[in-house]
């Protein structure tokens, strides 16, 4: 049985301008110790999945499906019991760690807390954990700072605080948003270097949720590529980067530029779609180098075609692929 | 051979920081944002300037379109320097020297229609201009960087993220300048929408012969669209030259470093990757080290590199290092394909 299984799942948004159609159907499954990427531009919704299963979605959205965690649904659970499970067995971390963090508390106390919620142990206890962990992610000077607040530290030392908090539980699933995407390639590469080695060390399963393939590349075993609120493909890290059987995973890796090798960085004709109302079709249609008459009516079933690999798509792989 | 199109001699652009505390006779400190850079641009080149957030690429490219003060010199055409004009001599020089942003959204006015931003330069810049003419001149340039004519009297908020982008373009473009300034044109943008504005500006560059300076933090991007590299940190020249030189063979361990990080769309090429640490955060540009700026995360940091500042060593680029060299791990990266 999978860690963390999704079915079905569906995020709306009621908006002035009509009902948002974030999320639409997405399946997907983690197994124990996985660490699996969800790509995507912005708008496909990859962020607003993982709101949706910590049950972070904001007032006017409402999420319907199914998502079971550890044998048992989480979807949609009263705040009492959601609390018990954040942090503790599912943690996030977020993109900017500057507004995620409590400017107002030092880092030990926001540290502190969630270890005296969850595990009930003392203050004294609770901070000296903290600064393990804080050594743990790599903060010279561990024992010291722990006192200072997020302010005070550079944008890189605050996303390592944010890590340091997620993992104070031991979490079975960390969810990672975008957790590099605000910092410089260098900080990036450490900050990426670091969480793999936790992974590896705790054997905890992590999403990472991000638009830059790169970086999916280097950190994920398997990875399920959205547009429009759907899965287009869904595969094994390797293959999906050597032969891309979807037309729009194609087209992100054609129209990305590479540092090593003459890119060609071939565009992908038209604009990201609109999400209010519900989707007819395919919604990558539009802009679509591989579009039929029926792609614009019907949305294409995501179906398995090779282990560890599926697509959602009417055309035929061979003609994507060659 | 003509006289290169701009040329920086020794720029640098100095801010005051004053301080709630201070009191009014103090000299505040000085915070060198950019610290002697040189570098001429002949005409039809694009050059990229490249480095990490508060290396002063941004500010560079302020201080060369006179937005911010700066000392040295901007050589303008092999005549004319910049940075002693007053604001009237500067005018007639800022429709040659035109300018896009990061944000493209917040770079637009909100309650000017798409017509009123682009027709806004001629206004200032050919006041003689009839309307009729003024018209034309919007409509042909919208229609060059792929905006329908029937836009003409929308809204930026009406647009997407990669359309308000081609606004800005439109709008520097309809002055027919002869260079442009890219402030992180791109960084803002989703992979398929920016590889569009990178053709878009590819396309114009070879059209209409636009000298570009391209400023970045993606140097893959950079890569693609660069014949010149400069790379900054904390202020000054790291290393600058041909792109195919600095992406093929980098000397400077700060350009190593930047390269080596920069993740790959190859799961094989990033497992089999090593990285090149610098060691703790940037130093406070208040407050930099003396001798080579990166002397306090430098793996090859020596005695010399505390006490003397390197110079420019390696022919056909610039590699402001005392201990300059390849590193092979990062020649195992790039030599992958």
């Amino acid at each position: 049985m999978a860690l963390l299984d999704v079915k079905d799942l569906n995020v709306r948004f009621a908006t002035q301008e009509g009902e948002v159609h974030a999320v639409n159907g997405v399946s997907f499954a983690l197994e124990k110790g996985e660490a699996l990427g969800i790509v995507g531009e912005s708008g496909s919704g990859k962020s607003q999945l993982a709101f949706s299963i910590l049950g972070l979605l904001a007032a006017n959205g409402r999420a319907s499906g199914s998502i079971t965690f550890d044998g048992g649904e989480i979807l949609n659970l009263p705040e009492a019991q959601l609390n018990k499970i954040r942090a503790d067995r599912i943690a996030m971390v977020f993109q900017d760690p500057m507004t995620a963090l409590n400017p107002y508390m030092r880092i030990s106390d926001q540290m502190a807390e969630t270890l005296i919620q969850h595990k009930g142990v003392s203050k004294r206890d609770a901070v000296a954990q903290a600064v393990e962990m804080l050594d743990a992610v790599k903060i010279p000077d561990a024992k010291n700072r722990v006192r200072l607040f997020p302010h005070e530290f550079s944008g890189g030392m605050r996303q390592r605080v944010m890590i340091a908090m997620a993992l104070l539980c031991k979490p079975d699933v960390l969810i990672a948003d975008e957790p590099t995407t605000a910092l410089d390639v260098t900080v990036q590469a450490q900050i990426m270097d670091l969480l793999g080695e936790l992974r590896r060390d705790l054997g905890m399963a992590t999403v990472l949720i991000t638009h830059d393939l790169g970086v999916v590349a280097g950190f994920c075993e398997r990875a399920i590529v959205m547009y429009g609120g759907q899965v287009m493909e869904q595969s094994e890290i390797d293959p999906l980067f050597a032969q891309p059987t979807h037309p729009y995973t194609k087209g992100l890796l054609a129209a990305l530029p590479r540092l090593d090798a003459d890119s060609t960085m071939i565009p992908i004709r038209g604009n990201p779609p609109n999400m209010t109302g519900a989707p007819t079709g395919c919604p990558f249609c539009p802009r679509c180098d591989f579009v039929e008459d029926i792609c614009a009516t019907h949305m294409p079933p995501l179906i398995s075609f090779a282990e560890g690999r599926a697509r959602a798509c009417h055309r035929v792989i061979e003609e994507v692929a060659a | 051979m003509s006289a290169p199109l701009i040329e920086a001699r020794d720029l640098r652009v100095t801010f005051d920081i004053h301080r709630a505390s201070d009191l009014p006779w103090t000299t505040p400190p000085k915070l060198r944002a950019v610290n002697g850079v040189s570098f001429t641009l002949e005409e039809g080149k694009t050059l990229g300037i490249v480095g990490e957030s508060g290396c002063g690429k941004s500010t560079l490219a302020r201080a060369l379109i006179r937005m911010l003060p700066s000392e040295g010199q901007v050589i303008w055409q092999g005549e004319t320097d910049l940075v002693p004009l007053g604001p009237r001599a500067m005018l007639k020089h800022r429709a040659d020297i035109q300018m896009i942003f990061q944000d493209p959204l917040a770079s637009l006015d909100p309650r000017m229609t798409v017509g009123e931003i682009i027709a806004e330069p001629l206004r200032t810049h050919r006041p003689k201009m009839g309307r009729n003419e003024r018209r034309e001149k919007v409509r042909a340039v919208m229609e060059k960087v792929g905006l329908l004519p029937n836009q003409i009297n929308r809204y930026p908020h009406e647009f997407s993220g990669g359309q308000c982008q081609r606004i800005g373009i439109a709008r520097a473009l309809v002055v027919e300048p002869k260079l442009l300034i890219c402030d992180e044109p791109v960084s803002a943008l989703d992979v398929s929408i920016q590889a569009q504005v990178i053709a878009l500006l590819e396309d114009l560059r070879r059209d209409l012969g636009l000298t570009i300076i391209f400023i970045a933090h993606d140097l893959s991007v950079v890569r693609h669209v660069c014949d010149e590299v400069m790379v900054l940190y904390l202020g000054q020249m790291m290393e600058a030259g041909p792109t195919e030189k600095l992406f093929t063979a980098p000397q400077h361990p700060y350009t190593q470093a930047l390269l080596s990080a920069v993740p790959i769309p190859d799961p094989a090429v990033e497992r089999a990757k090593k990285l090149i640490h610098l060691e703790g955060d940037l130093p406070s540009p208040l407050n930099p080290p003396s001798g080579c700026p990166l002397r306090t995360r430098c793996p090859r940091a020596t005695e010399i590199c505390v006490t003397t500042p390197p110079t420019a060593t390696i022919e056909g680029r610039e590699v402001f290092c005392h201990h300059p060299g390849p590193a092979p791990e990062v020649q195992a990266i790039l030599a992958t394909r």
